[in-house]
């Protein structure tokens, strides 16, 4: 019985962990280098959206002046424009459509 | 099942070595198929150990005394709760909780990140799988808990008293969630390291585990500070023990990255400190481990003193050398993209709270390490007591929470005299009012210590208040909402920021406990008869009467006190001091009811003023000559009886009039009592301890909660919008 327990257990685990091996195999996958540049820039672009986000709460409840938000939000958004010109050209670059 | 159970941990140990081979092999080669097979080994890894896991539970719970490991740990007369948790009171069961919980949160790691992070996943799986490929070596080869004996005894051991309590039950496996959560940004950091990918994606990946880890040590720490003060039967709830310092360092390391992180995410600075202080927090939480395990330091916690400390000694070899060689290696990766743009922003208070909190670990680690460090260089081992550790960690704490305030009131980037005067006034004002009314209170300012810090604790309170009600405000004022709604939220929309300040109003308050309960508190040890007083800090304790309960489990010698103040009723308190059966016959037939270890049931009255608290240690001294005159009676005539081969019931009747003298002898400590010793203790404010606590991890939750994903695009679609408007205008 503890032997067919065990066997049972180990045809399970080698299904589960075999499975990507089974069938077409997907082989090289030479955008790699390419997708983690653009997930990076993707990160950096939701921080500075955050950002942006968070100075306009910040103006909001009087921890930075109208003046003073105006100057940051245009320096953030500068920065955000900045971002998607480089996830653009990573894009061109892949031929990944957005 | 046994068997089945070394098999199971023969196959996970298999599992997790494929799991690095296939993981590393999928990352050098770029194939996919192997990576997605190395992250399918952990799911398995996963699975394979539930069940090794179940069978041990399912061993405890049936009382399967086959099992080496139940029947050291536990007995038929455990209740049943117990039996279920005896598991990690073991060094064998707590190692098998600490791997299958790494297997569990890495599977769930690895299933969240599956479509990011695709470079640095690969090689964090490979390092995860070596935690657990390691762990797995310690429960094949030095503790199994899966080992057998020959001839099973009738009667386990039973659970030590100490760990009968239902904080200590919970407190392991939330340390050890805290632990090997903390592992995972440890892996992705090294994967990040090793492939280069050092910006802000693998940290958005893993912020939320590392925050989790977070939450999950301190709500461990927490709970081992409550078993302290409610069953240790010293009044205390900090002692500086190495076993808590080695709980405490990882969560200080880990509170410092999951602020500096914010800084790395927004303006790509701080990465070579990001990267030595989670490779610091993960080799810390292995440390922590081993200090629990290995025994090698003196510790009330330290239940495993073993063979493990070499092959732990030599993990936290490679995992420090290993850091710092992968960290100078990448050094040029690590430069930051941007300077602080002034050292008046949030971005500077982050810094200098992070040197603060890096300052208090070191502080802790040096004194933690004294005995060792001390021995190798004098040959004698020496140790630093609570005073060394008040004398450096007490001005850091008012540091820190001095800038828990101000960290929510300077806005990121710079800040100007015109928000200074907007933002401080408030908050400032409150702190000089605190001090001033504590002027007023007698006795307040002979801890003009306490009184200070309470006044930090008035200026970080304002401060979070006032964002919290300028917060809602502003939403009211966009959204014309009623002020509940509004409050909610605004919250909900910014549940990282508000969490973050309801976590820091919450460690103030668990502070300030700290602070007026230690500063403040009256102790007072004393020997009453049934009826005589003592008076601590006003209050008189009357001894009212002694009780005694005798069970299969264990005998309960204990009290009934009365707490009146000027005359007037106040609380009734009980405390027992429990004595569990000792397994070794020496002590007699009788003695051995009242020889075995002992654990203390405080009484306790708690209120948001002050804590009354008070514990029995009853002499058992009185009692000596009547068990020994029991002990000679009963084995004159257990030898008789066994002499003349008498039938099982005779036996039977025999241990029937044993356990009714045993319950006669406890009942001679009511029927004719005698001085007992107590300690009385009032402490004020210790509750806003537990009460700081839990609206720390309350914040914490609230930090980790994901906003709605529908919530999330409408803002992100909002800025985006905006952005883009902006990138067309500008376009060439």
């Amino acid at each position: 019985m503890d032997l067919l327990i065990v066997f049972g257990v180990v045809l399970a685990v080698v299904a589960v962990v075999g499975a990507p091996l089974r069938g077409r195999a997907r082989g090289l996958d030479p955008e790699v280098a390419e997708r983690a540049e653009l997930a990076d820039l993707e990160a950096a672009k939701e921080a500075k959206y955050r950002e942006i986000r968070d100075a306009e709460l910040d103006q909001r409840t009087g921890k930075l002046s109208e003046q003073d938000h105006r100057m940051l939000d245009a320096e953030l958004r500068a920065e955000a424009i900045e971002l998607l010109r480089r996830i653009d050209g990573v894009r061109a670059r892949s031929g990944t459509v957005g | 099942m046994a068997t089945v159970g070394r098999a199971l941990l023969i196959v996970a140990f298999a599992v997790a070595l494929y799991g690095i081979g296939a993981s590393l092999y999928g990352a050098l080669r770029g194939g996919r198929a192997w990576v997605d097979s190395g992250r399918r080994a952990v799911y398995a890894l996963a699975g394979v150990l539930t069940l090794a896991f179940a069978i041990m539970e399912a061993a405890f719970l049936r009382s399967d005394f086959s099992f080496s490991v139940v029947a050291t740990h536990s007995s038929t007369t455990t209740p049943t709760f117990y039996k279920a948790t005896a598991a990690w009171s073991s060094q064998e069961g707590s190692l098998l909780l600490w791997v299958w919980l790494l297997s569990i949160w890495s599977s769930l790691a690895l299933a969240l990140t599956r479509r990011r992070v695709r470079e640095v996943a690969p090689v964090a799986t490979a390092v995860l799988m070596t935690f657990a490929s390691f762990f797995l070596l310690l429960t094949i080869f030095y503790a199994s808990p899966f080992a057998t004996l020959a001839q099973p005894p009738i009667e386990g051991t039973g659970l030590n008293p100490l760990l009968r309590h239902p904080a200590m039950m919970f407190h392991p496996p939330m340390l050890y969630s805290g632990y090997t959560l903390f592992s995972i940004p440890f892996a992705f950091a090294i994967g990040a390291l090793v492939t280069r990918r050092l910006n802000a994606e693998w940290i958005v990946s893993t912020r939320r585990f590392a925050l989790a880890a977070w939450l999950c040590l301190g709500i461990g720490i927490v709970l081992g500070a409550r078993w302290s003060y409610t069953e240790l039967g010293w009044g205390g709830y900090w002692a500086w023990d190495p076993v808590e310092n080695a709980s405490l360092m990882p969560w200080l390391t880990g509170t410092a990255f999951i602020h500096s992180i914010m800084i790395q995410e927004r303006r790509g600075m701080l990465k070579v400190w990001n990267a030595s202080l989670v490779l610091a927090t993960g080799t810390l939480a292995i440390l922590g481990t081993f200090l629990v395990r290995s025994g090698i330091l003196d510790s009330i916690h330290a239940f495993g003193a073993s063979t493990l400390g070499v092959p732990f000694l030599i993990l936290i070899g490679a995992m420090v050398l290993g850091s710092v060689g992968l960290v100078a290696w990448r050094r040029a990766d690590l430069r930051s993209e941007h300077q602080l743009d002034s050292l008046l922003s949030r971005e500077s208070v982050f810094l200098l709270q992070n040197v603060i909190l890096v300052a208090l670990c070191f502080v802790i680690f040096w004194g933690t390490f004294f005995p060792l460090i001390s021995e190798a260089v004098t040959g004698t081992r020496a140790s630093v007591g609570p005073p060394w550790f008040d004398k450096y960690t007490v001005p850091l704490a008012f540091v820190l929470v001095a800038l828990s305030g101000v960290g929510p009131l300077v806005p990121w980037r710079r800040l100007t005299v015109a928000s200074v005067r907007r933002g401080f006034l408030l908050p400032l004002a409150a702190a000089l009012v605190t001090v001033l009314a504590l002027v007023l209170v007698p006795g307040a300012w002979q801890q003009p210590k306490a009184a200070a810090f309470a006044g930090i604790v008035a200026f970080v309170l304002t401060s979070v208040g006032q964002e919290l009600w300028r917060g809602m405000r502003a939403r009211q004022a966009s959204a014309r909402e009623p002020a509940p709604v509004a409050l909610a939220g605004v919250v909900s929309r910014n549940r990282r920021r508000y969490g973050g300040y309801v976590v820091h109003a919450g460690f103030a308050v668990l502070l300030l406990g700290v602070a007026i309960s230690s500063s403040f508190q009256h102790a007072k040890d004393v020997s009453l008869r049934p009826g005589q007083s003592a008076r601590v800090d006003g209050f008189d304790v009357r001894y009212v009467r002694a009780t005694a309960r005798a069970g299969a489990e264990k005998i309960s010698l204990g009290a009934v006190l009365d707490v009146s103040k000027g005359g007037r009723h106040v609380a009734t308190l009980r405390t027992t001091r429990g004595f569990y059966p000792s397994q070794d016959v020496s002590q007699g037939i009788v003695g051995r009811f009242f020889g075995g270890e002992s654990e203390s049931e405080v009484g306790l009255r708690a209120g948001l003023g002050r804590d009354i608290w008070a514990v029995i240690n009853p002499n058992l001294e009185p009692l000596a000559p009547i068990i020994d005159q029991g002990n000679r009676t009963f084995r004159t005539a257990m030898v008789a009886v066994m002499s003349k081969g008498d039938s099982p019931r005779t036996l039977a009747q025999l241990y029937a009039l044993r356990d009714a003298a045993v319950v006669a002898v406890a009942q001679r400590f009511v029927t004719r009592p005698w001085p007992a010793q107590f300690r009385f203790i009032v402490s004020p404010l210790a509750t806003w301890i537990w009460i700081g606590a839990i609206i720390t991890f309350l914040g914490g939750l609230l930090a980790l909660w994901p906003a709605p994903a529908t919530a999330r695009r409408r803002v992100t679609a909002g800025y985006a919008a905006r952005v883009a408007r902006e990138l067309a205008r500008s376009a060439p």
